[in-house]
């Protein structure tokens, strides 16, 4: 858009400036079943498209699996739900009433939506608790965090949340001092702390023994339901033993979705996948 | 203000130190006649004042270093601003004791031909309106430094650099005669302070009392942010920035506050720093000195608040010693001095103790 464009925009006779017209961030209204609509967005990087007229829905409660190889665009699409990248167009939006694009990251945190990293990222200075404690939702002003005292209710929510990922036993435990696996369940466990509507997660098989795999898809299907999940993996046995819904993603755009029984039939897929 | 200090060993031994020689110097000075082996020289005194005000000054970097990783390379710009709100009351304080003897203008604007005082330095004839200077300068110049360099994400170096260009700009504005803070020179030649004369040995004391309290005073805060939430996002920020954004917090305006906490501390320290050492020039601004109150942060022990004391005290008594015996020296042992400490002591002189108590 030029310049003189952007002015006439600015200009135009119904123009509601933000400032006037402030987001709601408070309640996510999803009374048509879907949490997440991500429509015809793009984005490149220096000319190559990481994402190309990127379409999807995720519906409340659903436990959806992304997959696809190396390259296909699924972090830059967590990053652009999550605010960190900004897409060149196409909308986002979180129920019906959120625009995520308008929004920074720690609002659209506040809002509702979790993401864990690719790489296992925790605060390994403080310990488990301290972990949880942060990332408990509520207000996050200065001045509010400076004041914050624990109250028992949410002592005991922290503890819920420690039993749910299984670290209960390691709370006084420095985070940095956990296993590989460990730290994988600690994050899932404080984006359960800010009580997502939706979570976003990167990868939280890798680097993981198979008795661990086990245990994260038991703790990401019973997160489902209450909370929708989007899961990215590699890891094709950990997704058909988690999924009942997949998309497969492939140079920025979604190729095939269903059943992984349905995908990995689909011709398409197997093309990509395997080759000619 | 007990529960501040809950766990903090190192904290509740420095408080104690602190409280004794806030009580047993001003007897040795002023109670103990002057030939006993006992008596403290007012030299001393104001000596020790001084360390004082350079501990506050260091507690202030350790807060924003240690706590919250950045690493402000600028610091000394806060503590010289400080520095010269003291100084322009107590320049006006001189009166027609001047040189020159004008009533209403300072000798530098005189020697300048000045006709009349700046806008900028009226008000300072009131004590209150210039402590209230010496916090709000140095606050708002952090407030809008940090507001724009932490919403535009600078972090790490490039941050260093920028606070290094900070004070190093505001050094060469000081110098210019035309700025009205009396240009190379800068601003001396004090006589009293609130009617107290600085010459006095009472006044001295008091300054060196109030230095303590300011110390013991900025301590407990530090304390109390760090302790707090608030305080454990901040090294949640040192770890790991993106993390805290993603869980919710507004990164750059936690860094803000704190930055601009921060850096009136330094503004108070530098207020108390001027009427003892009885000047307050340009070279405060040097980029050199704000690397230095840095060093004295890293050889004390960051992340521990009376680390950044010990440090201060240790490197500003060595300072003393060595530019008095040895003048050359100096820079060359403090440069040594800090090549060891992150060589073998990358925790600090309290890391060491830390060590040595652990084993023991």
């Amino acid at each position: 858009m030029s310049a003189l464009d952007k002015f006439r925009e600015t200009m135009r006779r119904d123009q509601v400036f933000d400032m006037v017209n402030k987001q709601d961030y408070s309640e996510v209204d999803t009374s048509h079943g879907q949490i997440l609509y991500v429509e015809d967005v793009t984005v490149s990087f220096d000319g190559f498209k990481a994402i190309n007229e990127l379409n999807f829905y995720i519906e409340v409660g659903e436990l959806r699996c992304m997959i696809g190889p190396n390259g296909a665009g699924k972090t830059t699409m967590m990053d652009i739900i999550t605010g960190k990248t900004k897409p060149d167009k196409g909308t986002v939006w979180f129920g019906q009433n959120i625009n995520l694009l308008k929004m920074t990251e720690p609002e659209i945190a506040q809002a509702g939506v979790g993401r864990k990293f690719q790489k296992p990222t925790v605060f390994e200075h403080h310990n488990i608790f301290e972990n949880l404690e942060m990332a408990m939702a509520g207000n996050k002003n200065v001045w509010a965090t400076f004041r914050a005292k624990i109250s028992s209710e949410q002592h005991d929510r922290i503890m819920s949340v420690m039993d749910t990922i299984g670290l209960t036993e390691q709370s006084t435990q420095r985070a940095g001092a956990l296993s590989h696996g460990q730290k994988q369940w600690l994050e899932i466990g404080m984006l359960l702390m800010q009580n997502p509507r939706l979570l976003l997660v990167d990868e939280p098989v890798a680097g993981m023994t198979h008795q661990e795999m086990d245990k994260t898809g038991e703790l990401l299907t019973s997160l489902a339901g209450e909370h929708s999940v989007v899961v990215v993996e590699h890891d094709m046995d950990f997704v058909r033993s988690i999924a009942n819904k997949v998309s497969v993603l492939h140079q920025g755009s979604i190729l095939a979705e269903g059943t992984m029984d349905e995908v990995q039939n689909n011709q398409k897929v197997i093309e990509v996948y395997l080759g000619e | 203000m007990m529960s501040l200090l809950k766990g903090d060993r190192g904290g509740q031994i420095f408080l104690v130190l602190l409280t004794v020689l806030a009580v047993l110097i001003p007897i040795f000075n002023l109670i103990i006649p002057e030939g006993s082996a006992f008596h403290v020289s007012t030299y001393t005194v104001t000596l020790l004042g001084k360390y004082l005000a350079f501990a506050l000054l260091a507690l202030s970097v350790d807060l924003v270093w240690g706590y919250m990783g950045i690493l402000s390379l600028g610091h000394g710009a806060f503590f010289a601003l400080g520095g010269y709100a003291m100084g322009m009351y107590l320049m006006l304080q001189i009166g027609d004791r001047g040189v020159y003897g004008n009533p209403d203008l300072p000798d530098f604007m005189v020697f300048l031909n000045w006709e009349e005082i700046p806008w900028f330095w009226h008000g300072f004839d009131n004590f209150w309106f210039a402590m209230i200077m010496v916090a709000l300068v140095p606050g708002l110049l952090a407030f809008i430094f940090g507001a724009l360099a932490f919403r535009s994400r600078v972090t790490g170096v490039y941050l260093s650099i920028i606070t290094q260009a900070l004070t190093y700009a505001l050094l060469l504005a000081f110098f210019r005669n035309e700025m009205g803070f009396g240009g190379n020179n800068g601003l001396t030649d004090f006589k009293d302070i609130l009617g107290f004369s600085l010459q006095s040995d009472n006044t001295r004391i008091a300054l060196f009392i109030a230095s303590a309290i300011a110390l013991a005073l900025g301590y407990l805060s530090c304390r109390a942010i760090v302790v707090s939430r608030l305080g454990r996002v901040a090294v949640a920020i040192r770890d790991s920035e993106d993390r805290v954004r993603f869980i919710g917090y507004r990164v750059d305006r936690v860094k803000l506050a704190i930055f601009t906490f921060s850096a009136v501390l330094a503004g108070v320290a530098g207020a108390l720093y001027v009427p003892q050492v009885g000047i307050i020039n340009p070279g405060e601004f040097s980029p050199l000195r704000s690397i230095e109150l840095v060093v004295w942060v890293a050889i004390g022990g960051r992340t521990t608040l009376y680390g950044a004391v010990l440090g201060a005290f240790i490197v500003n008594y060595s300072k003393t010693y060595l530019t008095g015996v040895a003048p050359e020296t100096w820079l060359f042992a403090l440069g040594a001095l800090f090549v060891f400490v992150t060589l073998y002591l990358p925790n600090g002189i309290v890391g060491l103790l830390k060590r040595k108590g652990g084993k023991a």
